[in-house]
């Protein structure tokens, strides 16, 4: 176990009916680490990442953020925090087709109550960072698949969250688009000292991380804590 | 990597100097290991020899050989061929990672915890290339990305391995 883990999960279990998820997985991220979880489809890499994002709660085990106990809030607490201290990045950006660029980025902030100008000041300085300053009254079904991962990006960052999760970030993308956007995703983060978890089956998105965890038939395996990766 | 080839390459674009050549070479080809001298001169003398390309006269200054090379048509033509010829198909199927993961599996040892080092050997040497990647120049970058698309296919293997180590197991034993 890593010493002044920010985010730890310790023997987490998790089943879809009989069907075994996760079997006893435990890992640790330290702030502002950038943490890859490998491991083929149906391993149960995707189902780690949303119980630590408090997405899913384990039927076993238990799950710690900044010294909090996770897994036992009740929903609106841990709503409350995924909204606050937690960022999303979906494979195929989840942005909401209805609203322009600047209102999805704009809009968690919204959500948590900012004032409508900060949030949409807040809003285009990251579409800037981004270099999406020219695009923030475009509806996002005009944007190309680079574009719409860069303001989920923006969108997950917005907020100023100690935890970005990432699932699958690059994966209905192009070589050479999914590798600028997981260059700027790193970047940004490692700007900002947001703990990234990105889970992916690409080894490139993988070799952008400061290490990786396989997960295999729901076990996890770490390399760097067995020795083996040193 | 052909040493004469690529120095007929480049002694295509101008006549050079050895020294240029062996500069030139070290930029794009070198891969941080330098070309000795004594390999240049002695290159471009066989290259001389065989009439694929010719040597100026001794010009003034300093150094050891103050020659200007230039490429024949002979050596053009060589060059020409050589850049349209595919290069073989790696013909070795064999491995050492192949080797080692038949045999663990032979031996009943931990071929799943071989692969998962192996694993990481490769991911830790595609995180230099990214790195190299992000702060060298484009020659570096193209390298790296060579390198890592390598690495790449070794990991496919490894996961593919990995998910059928039981039934390769069965295999192996039986024979």
């Amino acid at each position: 176990m890593i010493v002044n883990a920010l985010l730890r999960a310790e023997e987490i279990s998790r089943s879809y009916g009989d069907t075994p998820a996760l079997r006893e997985a435990s890992l640790s991220v330290t702030a502002g680490e950038v943490l890859a979880v490998m491991g083929p489809s149906g391993s149960g890499k995707s189902t780690l990442l949303h119980c630590l994002a408090g997405i899913f709660t384990p039927d076993s085990g238990e799950v710690w953020f900044d010294g909090r106990r996770l897994d036992t809030l009740d929903d609106g607490r841990r709503s409350e925090l995924r909204r606050t201290a937690f960022g999303f990045v979906f494979q195929f950006g989840q942005l909401v087709p209805e609203l322009t660029v600047a209102d999805n980025v704009a809009l968690p902030l919204l959500l948590g109550r900012t004032r409508r100008k900060d949030a949409y000041a807040r809003a285009a300085s990251w579409l800037e960072r981004l270099e999406l300053a020219d695009l923030g009254g475009r509806r996002t079904g005009e944007l190309s698949g680079g574009q719409a991962q860069r303001v989920a990006i923006a969108r997950a960052l917005v907020t100023g969250p100690r935890v970005v999760f990432a699932d699958e970030p690059t994966g209905a993308l192009d070589s050479l688009t999914g590798e600028l956007v997981m260059e700027l995703l790193v970047a940004l983060a490692r700007e900002e000292g947001t703990t990234v978890i990105v889970v992916t089956h690409d080894a490139r998105v993988a070799a952008s991380a400061d290490r990786e965890i396989v997960v295999r038939d729901g076990r996890v395996t770490d390399p760097y804590a067995s020795g083996v990766g040193r | 990597m052909s040493v004469p080839l690529a120095l007929l390459g480049l002694l295509e674009r101008e006549p050079s100097h050895g020294y240029d050549l062996k500069r030139d070479y070290d930029t794009f080809f070198g891969g941080g290991k330098s070309l000795p001298f004594g390999q240049v001169y002695s290159t471009l003398g066989r290259l001389a020899r065989d009439g694929k390309v010719t040597a100026g006269q001794n010009e003034p200054g300093d150094g050891p050989d103050r020659k200007r090379y230039a490429i024949t048509p002979l050596g053009s033509g060589e060059v020409e061929a050589w850049l349209a010829e595919p290069v073989a198909a790696e013909p070795y199927l064999h491995t050492v990672l192949f080797t080692k993961v038949v045999l663990s599996l032979m031996l009943g040892r931990d071929a799943a915890g071989y692969l998962d080092a192996q694993r990481a050997t490769h991911l830790r040497r595609m995180r230099e290339l990214t790195e190299i990647k992000r702060t060298g120049n484009l020659v570096d970058a193209l390298l790296a990305d060579h390198g890592m698309f390598r690495l790449e296919a070794d990991l496919r293997w490894i996961d593919i391995t990995q998910a059928r180590l039981g039934a390769l197991a069965e295999a192996v034993r039986d024979r």
